[in-house]
């Protein structure tokens, strides 16, 4: 399984406003000595679309990435909420198309998140990273509730050298991401980041880890806001022992 | 995409948001009920019974016609009287009749959500008939002249000091913001229009096909003096509100305490089953069966199964939305998640759209729903009615112009050449708003709903996939496959 050619979908937020996490995976898929490609051609799951109720659009883009991936042995993203996308969403977009269909379930069956794809698929939770400091771990919705990945990330973070996770308050409560919501309903996303924050603050650690960059640009955005010094990292970054110090 | 210009659902949160009662109480609220349930489910003896009760809901759905008639049938051979309301205007009419032709001056009522939905009391109430609210939360906020905001915890809005203030002015009591004062004052309020009412008027938690009764659930032991008091009693149900069996009745009903307040089971649980037979009194009872919309949901398979909710309000007691605006922001009887769906499928998904687009589908309803409704995959569904329009449900497209954006996105996501191009001529227009903190903290148009409370990345100077090819520079072999990719079309 290890030696299993890894294709890395870098959701289209970590593609352009975060390179550094798709750069953190590569360098921890490097040291655990995993094969991966970038298949250039990617582009973005369609999320958007779908969860604004544009499914033609969100469709095509469905097209677009099966397309892409579909000769991929396995493909792995640091993203939940896309992973959950690609394995729950494009079979409801093709459930008129049996064609289409048998292929986005073929592509979805191979799809993996990165925390999902190292402790499920390979059985592993120490991967020889270290970090020196305190963090507390942000469950995204897509992630937890909607792939059912809760311990997984946890159990990486546990078996980071020199790691202390300390677990804040009501750590699977929506952050007010949300796509779109975010901006047509700022006043209420706010209020909703803001007691996300409040519950990292409280929870006294040096940096928030989250394994959906969505998630953490929201957590981020109002961190630097309100003036706050904590940091906020991918899990990527964190297993790459490339987090500390480094931030966005 | 378009931020829409401050909705009524957007001012009502912000109302809600800027509330410390609200925010104190519903926070404790759902720390209490919401986060309970969530474990209770997890620790439920029988962990089928929450999936055995759907599929009898389904199976019920699927089969209502008869199940209507065969409880009809029940009531009627006991004396009740059934009427089948196509809409709200035609169940407030019948009420009013059966209150008229009874010379019904005063109304005392049990807690009812349909009441709401159907509009009754201001029906009754321009007629010159009194309506009298009895549950205690509901009797605070018809004092305050305010619709409910919880399902479950009408008044949670309110905090002790402003039901004080509110008695004090209403009921003429001496100020006090003592609990059991205020209590015991609504008490000695209510007891004498329960003794003097001609009509009780509730809803229905749960009605048997099998026994022919209706079952009304309370934790105050207001339902049972109304239902019993009064000569005539009015129960008026969503048509959906019926299980078939006795033995789908108590299972249904096990789940629905547990999911509004964490109870085994409420208090006090009343069965209808008919006119009470008294002698030398003339006592009826009447069951309102209430389409008003809902033939229209059975009839749509992407939202039947929100038929199957039990109206327990678990839901309201998770969502981290509600749990920010309140019940008041969703404009309708029903708030919460299962407000947010149900509203626009019997009101208009056009008129409630900002309840449709207004959540983060953060899937925390679903988990805790005791029959584990799929709300955000209706809210999806009802998301899809408003982007292109839908005839089946009267439905016009909501927003060209996001419509379009879409479209455009659509045509780069499916170009990857033309992706990365826009990409980097985005990456140079945001220049000039990066600030020293390598953020952007201001953008105009829709994009302000972002950088008015929080600071945006920037795009990087160089994507993932530019970085990658830096370091892997294509074989000649990858290129021309690219080069292919690139070109293609696949739409």
């Amino acid at each position: 399984m290890a030696n299993t050619t890894v294709s890395l979908f870098i959701q289209c937020l970590v593609d352009s406003m975060f390179p550094e996490v798709g750069e953190a995976m590569v360098t921890l898929f490097d040291r655990l000595g995993i094969p991966c490609r970038f298949p250039p051609d990617q582009t973005c799951c369609g999320q958007p679309a779908f969860n604004s109720g544009y499914r033609r659009e969100a469709a095509d883009a469905a097209r677009h990435f099966i397309a892409v991936f579909e000769d991929a042995e396995v493909i792995v993203c640091p993203s939940g909420s896309c992973v959950h996308m690609v394995r729950h969403a494009y079979p409801l977009l093709f459930a008129d198309e049996p064609a289409m269909l048998a292929r986005a379930e073929a592509v979805a069956a191979r799809t993996f998140e990165l925390s999902q794809y190292l402790v499920d698929q390979l059985g592993l939770v120490e991967v020889g990273a270290s970090y020196h400091g305190t963090v507390t771990y942000h469950d995204s919705c897509h992630l937890s509730r909607g792939l059912g990945v809760i311990d997984q990330p946890r159990q990486l973070l546990k078996g980071v050298e020199g790691l202390t996770l300390i677990e804040m308050r009501d750590s699977d409560t929506c952050c007010g991401f949300g796509g779109t919501f975010s901006v047509n309903y700022p006043e209420i996303s706010t209020a909703m980041v803001d007691t996300k924050i409040d519950n990292i603050l409280a929870s006294g650690a040096g940096a928030v880890v989250g394994c959906d960059i969505s998630c953490l640009m929201n957590i981020l955005g109002r961190l630097s806001r309100r003036g706050e010094p904590v940091q906020v990292l991918h899990l990527a970054q964190v297993l790459a022992g490339a987090g500390q110090g480094g931030g966005q | 995409m378009n931020r829409p210009s401050q909705s009524n659902y957007t001012r009502e949160a912000i109302k809600g948001i800027a509330s410390t009662t609200l925010q104190t109480n519903l926070r404790s609220f759902q720390e209490r009920l919401g986060q309970g349930a969530m474990r209770m489910w997890v620790e439920l003896a029988d962990p089928e019974k929450r999936r055995r009760v759907k599929a009898s809901r389904m199976r019920t759905l699927d089969h209502l016609d008869i199940i209507l008639a065969s409880l009809a049938e029940k009531v009627r051979a006991r004396g009740g009287r059934v009427y089948f309301a196509e809409t709200a205007q035609d169940a407030s009419d019948y009420i009013l009749a059966v209150a008229r032709k009874n010379q019904v001056k005063r109304v005392v009522k049990g807690k009812s959500m349909t009441s709401i939905e159907i509009g009754v009391d201001p029906v009754l109430e321009a007629a010159g008939i009194e309506v009298v609210e009895t549950d205690l939360g509901e009797y605070i906020v018809q004092l305050a002249g305010e619709p409910p905001s919880h399902i479950i915890a009408p008044c949670i809005h309110l905090d002790r000091r402003q039901i004080g203030r509110l008695f004090a002015d209403q009921l003429g009591i001496d100020y006090s913001e003592d609990p059991p004062t205020l209590t015991r004052a609504a008490r000695h309020a209510l007891r004498e229009k329960l003794l003097s009412a001609e009509m009780g008027l509730t809803g229905c938690n749960l009605a048997c096909a099998e026994t022919g009764q209706i079952s009304l659930v309370s934790n105050e032991g207001n339902i049972r003096m109304a239902t019993t008091m009064p000569p005539v009693h009015v129960a008026v149900m969503g048509m959906e509100r019926v299980v078939a069996t006795m033995a789908e009745h108590r299972e249904t009903l096990q789940l629905l305490t547990r999911g509004a307040v964490l109870q085994k089971i409420s208090t006090y649980v009343s069965f209808v089953g008919g006119p009470a037979d008294t002698p030398g009194e003339t006592r009826e009872f009447h069951l309102v069966i209430v389409d008003n919309g809902r033939s229209k949901i059975l009839a749509d398979p992407e939202f039947r199964e929100v038929l199957a909710c039990i109206r327990c309000g678990a839901c309201l007691n998770i969502c981290p939305v509600y749990g920010k605006i309140g019940g008041h922001a969703y404009a309708s009887a029903y708030c919460g998640p299962i407000g947010a769906v149900v509203s626009p499928l019997l009101e208009g998904i056009n008129k409630h759209a900002d309840l449709c687009k207004g959540e983060t589908l953060c899937g925390a309803c679903k988990e805790v729903c005791p029959v584990e409704n799929d709300l955000p995959r209706m809210l999806s569904a009802l998301r899809h009615k408003l982007a292109y329009g839908s005839d089946q449900w009267d439905t016009r497209q909501m927003n060209p112009a996001e419509a379009f954006a879409f479209r455009l996105w659509r045509h780069l996501v499916t170009r990857p050449a033309l992706y990365r191009a826009g990409l980097r001529l985005a990456a140079l227009l945001q220049r000039p708003f990066i600030g020293k903190n390598r953020m952007i903290s201001r953008m105009v148009g829709p994009a302000a709903g972002w950088t008015d409370s929080r600071d945006l990345p920037p795009i990087a100077r160089q994507s993932f996939a530019a970085r990658w090819r830096q370091k892997h520079p294509p074989t000649p072999d990858v290129a021309k496959k690219t080069a292919e990719n690139s070109g293609e079309e696949k739409v």
